[in-house]
């Protein structure tokens, strides 16, 4: 009957469900502030960045988790979920020191990190659960002055850098997730680009979460310095297990005078099964400032996994004549749920933002777009253009977008437009008479409807993006 | 290659083919012609396979094959083409990739190799010479802004890309004005050949002065009701449908 093409679902293999199986080292659960003290104590971490901690968690006991009206997030119990795992043979020198098992999970992701085998031109940061495992080209990039290394390291090497930068864009009292984050956060990467340098490769780190019962919380702090040129991109996954796993992440980027940052994400954690079970719930907050004069920071997300993502890649206007776009694609299929969006502050003189979000739902998932665009009182004439579009798979899903305006300042222009639309049975119809089939005409239209986000990913990415559209709504058509 | 025997098909449950025969052979040309909603474009969708309709009863044999075992792209790649009546828009799929996935299910589906990049340009260029194509229609996306003309010129663009055995044209004559019925009734008659067949379901007797039938079908109320020459098609035109009306309550 009519009805019967779009909703007969078969599920799809999630790629990457495999585990490692290596020694790790797991804290027992639960958290309070000697887990704090031991997460820290783990990193050999001075005495500032352990009070940075403890000051975190203090807020945090004091805050609530947030609500969302349609978000539906069950009780998660902070005191059941390890914080801290790392595979057992740490911080190696070589990698040759690196555990083969470590580097054969990597390489299964499609991440070689032996230098002579990696894709040319992408330097890549590997961290498994807790900790950094290895980064590439560290060197070559540190000849130009480029600071490409994992968090951890940072606060080693560079406390200055992370001390003057760390919580600039994203306080720890900034929202519950991020004083969490702050309170026991593990590793990521930090970014250096020094003024007047162009980093000459894509600068990638990838997460993996391995452990069972533990959270992931990491942190990656980007500074482009005056006259600077950074392309960065993240990209994630984990195993398939049946408890869901919390993630809460915390991504500042700092732009000065003139620099260019552009981040690019692929979010492909595990979206649990198709009955909704299992799953990474991920709670991130990214936040970008633009301080110096004609700055620009751009996010590009392509967002296919997670069983809940809560995010808004924001951005701070606040140097005269600076810029910023958030170009996103969500998907989300049987019983995933996604609240995403910009924010994006405008303080300085003629700054401009483009928000530009695809959400694509099926199964019976939940797909919003949240944004706010908010002009400052001295934002003399600030620009916005919103367009938020949504395109629907069956009639069981569910798309919403709350669009927010706060204009203080009389000369700024904010324009938003939405679109939903719907695949229909005539155009998958119209596609099989052609000899398509309705998995790759879904493809096709998917694709097509994601151009103009996914053609702003890196090129070696664009194409795994499209694949992975693919392969998420894979089993959404009969 | 075409046998169609008793067929009745339904819709939500209503019945609209009610035992419907239908005999086309290689070469030949056959029209089929009747009132509005007399279940002519029902013909076409459940010959192609569309999903929204249930055969009942009687069976679809193409080339031997049950059609009713198989899924609408694999009719299409048995080389059973609709030009549809209604053409949809497919917004954000270029008619460049829309038709070179096209061309490559249907050569998968043929054990043959992916069509070189050359190839698909030099066949694009030809096919669109053949029925007039602008260039500008082709960089969009699918049918998207066409005008009702445009679409069904571009049914036949994709039909001459695809070089169908058995090619449906559901009024593609509609909307059209007498220079575009006509290139696309040249388009028509320069993919004819003795191995393929065209049925050409139609309203006017005009789009036959261009393509010449070998048999013409009035289908009223779910049946083919009177076959017959090319001049049936003329009688009809001068004619009407009532006198059909009447012989069959008669
Ligand atoms: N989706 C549908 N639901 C219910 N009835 C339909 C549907 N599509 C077509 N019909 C009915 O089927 C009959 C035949 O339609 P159709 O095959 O389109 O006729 P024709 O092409 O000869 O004009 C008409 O009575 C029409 O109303
Ligand atoms: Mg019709």
């Amino acid at each position: 009957m009519s009805d019967t093409i779009i909703h007969e679902v078969t599920q799809s293999e999630y790629k990457y469900g495999f585990t490692t199986d290596i020694e790790t080292e797991v804290i027992p659960v639960g958290l309070n502030e000697d887990v704090v003290r031991m997460i820290s104590a783990k990193k050999n971490e001075p005495e500032w960045m352990l009070e940075f901690r403890l000051k975190a968690y203090r807020h945090w006991l004091t805050m609530k988790m947030p609500e969302w009206a349609h978000l539906n997030i069950p009780e998660i119990d902070y005191q059941s979920i390890s914080y801290f795992a790392a595979p057992r043979k740490n911080a190696p020198q070589s990698l040759d020191e690196v555990d083969p098992e470590l580097l054969k999970t990597f390489d299964k992701l499609g991440i070689p990190l032996e230098e002579q085998k990696a894709l040319s031109g992408i330097a890549v940061d590997a961290v498994m659960d807790s900790v950094s495992v290895k980064t590439t080209f560290k060197e070559t990039l540190a000849e130009m002055g480029i600071i490409f290394c994992s968090f951890s390291e940072a606060v080693e090497h560079h406390p200055d850098l992370v001390k003057k930068y760390m919580g600039t864009v994203v306080p720890h009292t900034d929202n519950f997730f991020a004083a969490l984050n702050s309170a026991v956060f593990s590793d990521g990467s930090f970014v250096y680009i020094p003024k007047g340098v162009r980093c000459p490769m894509e600068l990638s780190t990838y997460f993996r979460i391995n452990a069972i019962n533990t959270g992931q919380f990491e942190r990656t702090l980007i500074v482009a310095d005056e006259d600077s040129y950074v392309s960065y991109l993240e990209g994630c996954t984990a195993p398939q297990r049946d408890e869901n796993q919390l993630h809460a992440a915390i991504v500042e980027i700092v732009a000065m005078k003139n620099a260019d940052v552009k981040y690019s994400t692929v979010q492909n954690w595990y979206p649990g099964d198709k009955d909704g079970k299992g799953g990474i719930y991920n709670f991130v907050t990214k936040r970008g400032i633009c301080k110096g004069e004609n700055s620009h920071i751009s996010w590009t997300q392509v967002e296919t996994g997670s069983a809940i993502t809560w995010k808004y890649p924001s951005c701070i206007l606040m140097g005269d004549n600076s810029s910023a776009e958030f170009y996103s694609v969500a998907v989300t299929n049987h019983h995933q749920q996604a609240d995403t969006g910009s924010k994006m502050i405008h303080l300085g003189k003629n700054t401009s933002s483009h928000i530009l979000s695809k959400g694509i739902s099926a199964g019976v998932s939940q797909n919003s777009y949240r944004g706010l665009v908010k002009v400052g009182v001295n934002a003399e004439n600030a620009r916005n253009f919103s367009q938020c579009d949504s395109l629907l798979l069956g009639d069981k899903c569910g798309a919403h977008t709350f669009p927010y305006m706060e204009v203080n300042n009389e000369s700024a222009i904010v324009e938003h437009e939405a679109t939903t639309s719907k695949i229909s049975e005539d155009q998958i119809f119209y596609c099989n008479q052609r000899g398509i089939s309705s998995e790759d005409a879904v493809g096709l239209i998917v694709n097509g409807y994601a151009k103009e986000v996914v053609d702003k990913l890196p090129m070696e990415f664009a194409v795994e993006a499209q694949k992975l559209l693919q392969i998420t709504l894979e089993g959404s058509v009969g | 290659m075409l046998e169609i025997k008793d067929l009745h098909a339904s819709i939500n449950g209503k019945e609209i083919l009610k035992g419907l025969s239908l005999s086309v052979k290689p070469g030949e040309i056959h029209a089929i012609m009747g009132p509005n909603g007399s279940g002519k474009s029902t013909l076409s969708s459940v010959i192609t396979g569309n999903p929204s309709f249930e055969v009942t009863q009687g069976s679809i044999v193409f080339e031997s094959k049950d059609l009713q075992k198989m899924a609408p792209e694999e009719r299409a790649n048995e080389g059973i083409f609709l030009s549809f009546q209604y053409p949809v828009e497919i917004p954000g799929v270029s008619m460049v990739n829309f038709m070179r996935t096209a061309i490559n299910e249907q050569r998968k589906y043929r054990n043959l190799p992916p069509i070189s990049a050359t190839d698909f340009l030099r066949i694009m260029r030809e096919k669109k010479a053949l029925v007039e194509m602008d260039n500008k229609l082709t960089n969009r996306s699918v049918n998207e802004g066409f005008s009702g003309g445009e679409k069904k010129r571009n049914e036949i663009f994709q039909m001459a890309m695809l070089e169908p055995k058995l090619a449906i044209l559901d009024e593609t004559d509609s909307g059209l004005d007498i220079d575009a019925l006509r290139i696309v009734a040249n388009g028509v008659n320069k993919l004819k050949s003795p191995e393929n067949a065209t049925i050409v379901i139609t309203h006017y007797q005009r789009l036959l002065e261009y393509i010449i039938p070998d048999y013409v079908h009035v289908l009223y109320d779910g049946k083919i009701v009177k076959s017959g020459g090319k001049e049936l098609a003329m009688e009809l035109e001068t004619r009407g449908y009532d006198w059909i009306k009447q012989e069959v309550v008669v």
